[in-house]
């Protein structure tokens, strides 16, 4: 169980192969539209992208940050809730069976035509809506993953606290809250993503301009005035983002579970 | 009991009350499977006993009838001293070990459970684990351990508690030979240390004939009791039972129940 050293993790082929497939890509794109001369409100070769970004950077970044503000919020909301209504519905069957639908229903509706309703109801707070957007989009995987959990407890541990008399509480706390925490990390590791989507894609439909807009609106003024370059500057931020927010969570699903899940286990171990 | 006659002569057991009581018992599932049926079977207080029997034939559920886990379709289960039913200890056929939890609080449990503090348990716990030789484990989790250390864990998470009865549902069924001959030899001593009751569920002759002082072999379709037979050996046994001629017979002769019990 030793600790490798940090050289020794970045030059391991867990980080070694994606990081060649993503050098051989960026190449091929830059040969592409240098063989073919594409103009750059077409397709804008790598360096060009790279470029605005770096000319754009106070502007873009401010943008990035107004997203993630209302990703955040939006994902610890959902973690929140998806977690408390997850256990809610473990404790009375009944809530489980009367409510469990809607849930469903709120993650087949598409954001896209709930998201104007959304925004015009509560167009007083314009933050609020957005978050609102997000959390349905983040909200679902955690709560059917985490319910799935709560109820996928060993037969024999069930039958161990029942032996020892173990209240409802205690079976709870001890029992089926660590059971279901590694699908309830695996549900905040695809809601992360989600949230962020939801996000850019309410501020898409908002359209917010001024000085507090997010990235999406950044995004969507770029493609209307052809600064494809810039476009894809915002792009690669929000890719940036989703890519990081990804990273964060494997690390904390990782720090929490590397004593004793299977998931987290080094496999040379 | 009347094929083991040949074999059976007085054994102390055999003069004391019984613990635990089965009269006519049957157990059917929802599905319609007959798991038991007309069930008759007594405990002896202090008593080594091992059921023996094929997959399907009902073993397991006597221990989780006996053990309050679920309740008899037809017939009586009784306890003759009822505060044993309180004092009763589970060792399940995988350890069944809280895998986030560390050898400690994995033995813990039980007392946690029924609402001690950390501090009032110290002690009790660190005596059970050192009862099946794990001290210096403490901090290990369910993972690291070998499959016979982690049984281990179970077995003292059962005794932490100070049990009268131990219900043991194939304990060592996944270990190996050398493994489960050991962990044999220290159930054994600790029976006989501890004075407890206990009824072990196994498929296996050897195991069952080395350790008991009673053995019931059960059949199948529908689970039933086929014969009970005293393996009057004196304690503590060893190698030299194994090898001896009288073992062979006991085992010959539950080997012949087992195959009836199969038709």
């Amino acid at each position: 169980m030793r600790d490798k050293s940090l050289v020794e993790k970045l030059l391991s082929p867990d980080v070694l192969a994606p990081f060649a497939v993503g050098i051989v890509f960026v190449l091929a794109w830059d040969v592409l539209v240098r063989v073919t001369g594409l103009p750059p409100y077409l397709l804008p070769g790598p360096l060009l992208v790279i470029q605005t970004l770096i000319e754009n950077w106070s502007e873009l970044f401010a943008s990035l940050m107004v997203t993630f503000q209302i990703t955040i919020v939006a994902f610890l909301t959902a973690a929140v809730s998806g977690l408390a209504i997850a256990v809610l519905f473990t404790i009375n069957k009944w809530i489980e069976r009367s409510f469990f639908p809607y849930a469903v229903v709120l993650q087949t509706t598409p954001l896209v035509a709930i998201a104007p309703l959304i925004i015009i109801w509560l167009k007083e707070n314009t933050f609020g809506a957005l978050v609102l957007c997000a959390w349905i989009a983040a909200f679902f995987p955690i709560l059917s993953n985490t319910t799935l959990g709560l109820n996928s407890v060993d037969r024999n541990l069930t039958n161990l606290f029942t032996l020892y008399n173990a209240s409802p509480w205690q079976r709870l706390i001890y029992l089926r809250l660590p059971s279901a925490l590694p699908y309830f990390l695996g549900g905040l590791r695809i809601s992360g993503g989600l949230a962020l989507i939801g996000a850019v894609v309410a501020e898409f439909v908002a359209g917010t301009g001024g000085s507090k807009s997010g990235i999406a609106y950044q995004i969507l003024i770029a493609s209307y005035n052809l600064q494809i370059p810039r476009m894809f500057a915002a792009l690669l931020l929000v890719t940036g983002l989703g890519i990081a927010i990804f990273a964060v969570l494997s690390l904390i699903s990782d720090a929490l579970l590397k004593e004793w899940h299977e998931s987290a286990m080094n496999p040379n171990q | 009991m009347t094929s083991s006659s040949a074999y059976s002569s007085p054994t102390p057991f055999q003069d004391v009350a019984p613990a635990i009581t089965l009269d006519r018992v049957s157990k059917v599932y929802p599905s319609g499977t007959i798991a038991l049926q007309d069930v008759d079977l007594s405990v002896k207080q202090g008593e080594f006993l091992s059921l023996v029997g094929p997959s399907g034939c009902g073993k397991s559920t006597v221990l989780g009838l006996i053990a309050g886990l679920s309740k008899p379709t037809q017939g009586d289960l009784q306890w003759t001293q009822p505060d044993y039913r309180k004092e009763l200890a589970f060792v399940f056929q995988d350890s069944s070990l809280l895998p986030w939890s560390n050898v400690e609080d994995n033995v813990r449990l039980p007392l946690k459970l029924s609402g001690q503090s950390k501090k009032q348990t110290q002690q009790s716990v660190a005596e059970a684990i050192a009862l099946v030789g794990l001290t210096g484990f403490e901090g290990a989790f369910p993972r690291q351990l070998s499959g016979g250390m982690k049984m281990r864990v179970s077995i003292a998470r059962a005794i932490v508690t100070q049990p009268k009865v131990l219900l043991m549902d194939e304990p060592f069924g996944a270990l190996d030979e050398i493994t489960r001959n050991r962990l044999n030899e220290d159930v054994m001593n600790l029976w006989r240390q501890k004075r407890w009751t206990v009824v072990f569920v196994t498929h296996n002759i050897y195991e069952a004939v080395y350790l008991s002082s009673r053995v019931a072999v059960m059949g199948v379709n529908p689970g039933r009791i086929m014969t009970d037979l005293v393996i009057d050996a004196p304690y503590p046994r060893s190698e030299a039972f194994r090898q001896s001629p009288e073992f062979g017979q006991y085992r010959r002769h539950l080997a012949q129940a087992l195959a009836e019990g199969m038709e």
